[in-house]
């Protein structure tokens, strides 16, 4: 009972995440189809980062992930050996951080960083790594491609290094592209320039694009699906239009923004724990919320998590 | 708010944490130890280290044919009975590595601080005398210096420890140089702070761990450093027990009494041995609270 | 009339080494600006990475010598003030609350350095003070002798501006106090430095660039590009009625939660501010989509007209 994608390029259902005595993700159950932009929201700790890099497989050693399945074009991700995986990244599937300062390495040139991808998934020489490289950097905006590929990520400013991330995860064609907060630490004018590239990219190459980011102008504007996310868990769920013009979870305030300005902190959700997390938070929580929240349908695609019936706004207020 | 850093490590044996964390408290244990032994000489050694008795010459250590119970690490070529020197050695070496410390570390400290902090021409001042000490070979100012002022335990210490700064004025330079960027040093300057306020209790708390990392290595150096010296000569003057000049009048009798050469050898290994595993466990320490 | 501020053509250059061959850039952080603030008023200043707003705000504190001109705090020129009677006038509170107090400090100490530096009030006096202020930021008073370690990003930005205030200051110079916290936590934080402003009368220099933020909380809003001020005006009139091109393209940049927009094309063109190589004639040319054929050549000059200014030769003087 969960929105139903065709043929997604990205499946997620109910992957959980431990890390050590904490539950990071409890059964996040999402799916990106192509030419598709599906928006992974919530306050910081709620977890989305750490599905993110679940789904390609970089968390740390040691950190197990489960899930009843996890697919990228039906292959599965899961059972997959880390070889194979590797093979994806970077590829098929690529990946942006937020801070472009701690993902680009700061002892090699933004060429020779951006042509190894290149080089490796495709096989190609340098000279046609480094054209691509040169055509992708256009792309994104960046005057004097050549220049720039031989200058170190400490030569270029904030926004640069950025661009040069999109372009590096473009250099393969991508199929997935998940993008962890691309655009927070960018001026304005720029975040808007990078959205509507992305937004090109889609409509010419069908890229999936799953986007992380707090920002719900984003959200609002750019994407089509839009998963909230609170404690490991997704609370609510759905097209962006339905979202927004009723958000249903007592989390979600009038506005629709997830979590405005209610007192208290996102809880660390420990082994073992069950039912709703939003519960100390919330001001209509009842005995039952300590036990298993059923997931409900708010009409169409839309779905939240809790015991609350779709109109309880409406009851409460009458 | 911070990206996840992603460490993808080769999988870490189970035991290695456990044994650094056993390694640094072995380091510990000894540097405890020397500690002790250093402070409470008088009362912890069986005979006068200086005692001479030439009938009770090269007597061999309890685990060798023909020891005396009494002499339980032995007696060296003029009769001192071995345990005694060892000893009395522990004290030399504590105070050398203490004293030369801490005079290097305010010498090396300053400059650094200094020059860190200001940049520009102090800076370059600072970096030329850094240049110019590392030019500097020890042993053969060590040479001069005993040549005009004689051999004693003074001298050795002056001049080590107005020559082994280099490193903390290196460490301390970076260091300061990373820290005069940060908010909180400009929000001191608008509070209205004195410069020296600034220097004491704003840059310099913040760069002690990397310098008390630096400090144990250079306590490790200074002690080294005497044993040579005074090996060649040119450092405390018998009949002090410095165990490197307990080595160097071994010299002669190494093949036929090997215990008194490799006595005072295993010492000073296991003292530096166990300041450089202290200080690895310090960096590994204070390390970890430095990575935001 | 004295104004709490009044800065008169400052510059400020800065030499930029270039690693290799040690040819020296000049660069000009701030290019002749001029403004006064009266007392009681907010200026918000606003513009994005490279306009020179954090540096301006340095000068005005007295942090950084102008390579030119004057800063005058209450009608007194700042460069002849002593430290003690400047940290009197002027206090900042910065961006990043994890580096702007001193880990080894407690928060008492911390907060009570201001009054310290001062030396000449008894020590039980200063810590009285202390407290005040704190109970006043929200602070309580168990939490003076902890370390900021021990303190969450919205409690330390408390602190700091605790220790702003505890001189009772004419002027606070806020370097993007709010962009480094949590969402939920920013517009506390910016209630907080309202209610204050109001309690003690101070007066503001607002640096951000989140237009946002400036809109709540000033009563004057200066626009910066490449180290000049290109428009000020009251901060409705500036929302409302955007003269300058760059203001306008700045504005349409921000993206509302309005699921029907998609993401506006502000016709910026994909040329991006560089600092250290300024365009002649108006320095916003290669980027403005209503440039002339002489905004190449001729610097435009300064209009003002009913309290508003604008650096544009597109707009008629009266």
């Amino acid at each position: 009972m969960t929105p139903v994608v065709p043929d997604p390029v990205l499946s997620v259902a109910n992957l959980r995440v431990s890390f050590g005595q904490t539950e990071a993700v409890r059964g996040v159950t999402l799916a990106v189809a192509r030419g598709e932009t599906h928006c992974l929201v919530g306050e910081s700790g709620c977890g989305k980062s750490v599905t993110a890099l679940s789904v390609m497989n970089l968390l740390p050693r040691g950190i197990a992930r489960t899930a009843d399945h996890l697919r990228f074009q039906g292959q599965d991700l899961l059972g997959m050996s880390e070889r194979q995986t590797a093979r994806l990244r970077g590829d098929k599937m690529a990946m942006i951080f937020q801070e472009p300062m701690t993902s680009l390495n700061p002892a090699y040139t933004i060429g020779s960083q951006m042509s190894e991808v290149f080089e490796r998934h495709r096989g190609a020489t340098r000279r046609q790594a480094m054209d691509r490289a040169a055509e992708l950097l256009a792309r994104v905006g960046i005057t004097a491609p050549g220049m720039r590929l031989g200058q170190y990520p400490h030569q270029l400013s904030g926004g640069l290094r950025q661009r040069v991330m999109i372009a590096m995860a473009l250099m393969c064609d991508p199929e997935l592209l998940i993008a962890d907060e691309p655009t927070t630490a960018l001026d304005v004018t720029v975040q808007a320039q990078i959205l509507r590239l992305l937004q090109r990219l889609q409509q010419e190459l069908g890229l999936a694009l799953l986007l992380i980011t707090h920002d719900l102008g984003v959200v609002a504007r750019m994407a089509q699906r839009v998963s909230v996310m609170y404690a490991g868990e997704v609370i609510e769920t759905g097209t962006v239009a339905e979202v927004f013009a009723a958000p249903t979870h007592p989390g979600m305030t009038r506005t629709g923004e997830p979590l405005g300005n209610i007192p208290g902190v996102v809880p660390r959700i420990p082994l073992g724990f069950i039912g709703c997390g939003f519960r100390d938070r919330c001001t209509l929580a009842m005995p039952e919320c300590a036990q298993t929240v059923p997931l409900r349908n708010a009409g169409g695609d839309h779905f939240y998590l809790c015991r609350l019936p779709p109109d309880w706004k409406r009851a409460a207020a009458a | 708010m911070s990206a996840i850093v992603i460490v993808q490590s080769r999988p870490a044996r189970r035991w290695l944490p456990a044994f650094r964390h056993l390694a640094t408290m072995l380091g510990a244990v000894i540097i405890g130890a020397a500690v002790l032994v250093a402070i409470f000489a008088p009362y912890l050694t069986p005979h006068d280290p200086f005692a001479q008795d030439l009938n009770q010459r090269l007597i061999p250590p309890v685990w060798m044919e023909g020891s005396q119970p009494t002499h339980l690490l032995g007696t060296d070529q003029i009769g001192r009975d071995y345990l005694s020197r060892l000893i009395y050695g522990t004290r030399i070496s504590m105070l050398i590595g203490v004293l030369t410390v801490i005079t290097s570390g305010v010498i090396g400290i300053t400059l650094g601080i200094i020059g860190g902090f200001y940049g520009g021409r102090t800076d370059d001042v600072v970096m030329f005398l850094i240049t110019c000490r590392l030019s500097i070979p020890l042993i053969l100012v060590a040479l001069t210096v005993v040549a005009l002022v004689g051999s004693s335990l003074a001298v050795v210490i002056l001049t080590l420890g107005l020559l082994l700064w280099d490193r903390f004025a290196v460490v301390a330079r970076t260091t300061a140089m990373q820290v005069r960027n940060l908010d909180y040093i400009a929000a001191a300057q608008a509070a209205g702070a004195s410069r020296l306020h600034i220097l004491l209790r704003e840059v310099l708390p913040n760069i002690a761990n990397h310098l008390v990392v630096v400090a144990t290595l250079e306590m490790a150096l200074a002690i080294l450093l005497e044993a040579a010296l005074s090996f060649l000569g040119l450092g405390v003057p018998p009949p002090l027990p410095s165990w490197g000049l307990m080595i160097a009048e071994a010299k002669e009798y190494m093949f036929f009494s090997p215990w008194v050469i490799m006595t005072p050898g295993v010492a000073l290994f296991v003292l530096v041995l166990g300041i450089n595993l202290l200080g690895d466990g310090l960096r590994d320490l204070l390390g970890a609270d430095m990575r935001r | 009339m004295t104004h709490a501020i009044e800065v008169r053509n400052v510059y400020r250059d800065f030499q930029q080494r270039s690693a290799m061959a040690g040819l020296r850039h000049k660069v000009r952080a701030v290019d002749g600006v001029t403004f006064s603030l009266p007392a009681g008023d907010v200026l918000g200043v606003v513009g994005e990475s490279g306009c020179g707003k954090s540096t301006l705000a340095r000068l005005i504190m007295g942090l950084l010598p102008p390579t030119s001109g004057e800063v005058l705090v209450d009608g007194r020129s700042l460069s002849g003030m002593d430290r003690r009677e400047r940290a009197r006038m002027i206090q900042p509170v910065f961006q990043d609350p994890y580096s702007s107090l001193n880990p080894r400090q407690c928060i008492r100490d911390i907060v009570g350095l201001p009054l310290a530096a001062q030396g000449d009030q008894p020590k039980a006096r200063q810590a009285d003070r202390v407290m005040e202020m704190l109970a006043r930021v929200g602070i309580s008073s168990e939490m003076a002798e902890r370390m900021p370690g021990q303190l969450s990003g919205g409690q330390r930005q408390r602190v700091a501006i605790a220790r702003a205030l505890v001189l009772h200051p004419r002027i606070v110079v806020c370097d993007e106090p709010t962009s480094a916290l949590d969402v939920s936590v920013q517009a506390q934080i910016l209630n907080l430095l309202a209610e204050l402003r109001r309690e003690l009368g101070l007066t503001y220099l607002f640096i951000s660039h989140n237009l946002a933020v400036v809109e709540h909380i000033a009563t004057e809003v200066a626009v910066m590009y490449l180290g000049r001020i290109v428009e000020q005006a009251p901060v409705q009139e500036l929302f409302r009625t955007p003269t300058h091109p760059y203001t306008k393209a700045l504005l349409a940049s921000v993206l509302t939660p309005d699921p029907a927009l998609g993401i506006p094309d502000v016709g910026l063109g994909d040329a991006y501010p560089d600092p250290t190589n300024i365009p002649p004639g108006c320095r916003f040319h290669p980027r403005c989509p209503s440039a002339l054929a002489k905004c190449a050549t001729t610097m435009p000059d300064n209009i003002r007209k009913d309290g508003r200014l604008v650096e544009c030769l597109l707009a008629v003087p009266a």
